[in-house]
């Protein structure tokens, strides 16, 4: 067992342990914070496989991906804040 | 030499992601799960990109993983905020163990803007068990027409 099949084993129980909490949490919130965490994983995931697979292009991959969970977790908390009342 | 140090970044950094991971279930509100979680997560994805640099250790390849780096740590503390910002708004329930909601009774319920001025705070605070909904009616017409003439 190489050190890179060790950092995807830990990745992989982590993101399970975020989705336990994205099923179970009580509330919106919960669930978000839940979301934003597995995507925060999901680049570290993607950095990973960049050393596995020698390939630097994943990067660019995980540049994207940290952008647009970014910018869910914003259009998240102004759902939760405002709702459907305000823009 | 490189090898090592691209395993130790690569151990460190899924280490702690496993921490925010635990810390997100075992934590008893959103508030304490979201300390958690956004600082230990970002801190596990930076040490990852930083091993993807050091394993190429091309130029380009470590400017774009340090941009990456940059990036996460630039929107995590403003997206937690937010995030935090929105659970306060939406009255999520703080743990029973707290002992101090600096908060209270600052913020106008109706115009999420901060209301309360800080020399009224044990004013809003010994005003009732109205709490967080009573948040004074002096100040609430002004900012919501400011509030108003900026939106």
């Amino acid at each position: 067992m190489t050190t890179i099949d060790a950092a995807f084993a830990l990745f992989g129980a982590s993101l399970l342990l975020a989705f336990g909490r994205l099923v179970r949490g009580p509330s919106l919130a919960d669930r978000v914070v839940a979301l934003d965490l597995m995507a925060t994983i999901a680049v570290a995931m993607t950095a990973t496989q960049a050393i596995a697979a020698d390939a630097a292009v994943y990067l660019g991959a995980a540049l994207a991906l940290a952008l647009v969970a970014f910018l869910g977790t914003i259009a998240y908390a102004r759902y939760i804040e405002w709702g459907r009342t305000r823009p | 030499m490189t090898a090592w140090a691209t395993g130790a970044l690569l151990l460190l950094g899924a280490i702690f992601a496993l921490l925010a991971a635990v810390g997100i279930v075992r934590m008893p509100d959103v508030f304490t799960r979201l300390h958690a979680s956004t600082k230990s997560a970002t801190l596990g994805a930076g040490l990852s990109v930083l091993a993807v640099a050091v394993h190429f250790g091309r130029l380009e390849v470590a400017f774009l993983a340090l941009l990456v780096v940059a990036f996460l740590f630039l929107t995590a503390p403003v997206a937690s905020h937010m995030i935090g910002r929105a659970a306060y708004m939406a009255g999520a329930r703080l743990w029973e163990g707290t002992v101090l909601d600096e908060l209270r009774g600052h913020y106008d319920l109706r115009t999420h803007e901060l209301a309360g001025r800080p020399e009224e705070a044990p004013a809003a605070e010994s005003d009732g068990e109205a709490g967080r909904s009573g948040s004074g009616p002096d100040p609430g017409p002004a900012i919501a027409g400011d509030a108003s003439r900026e939106r």
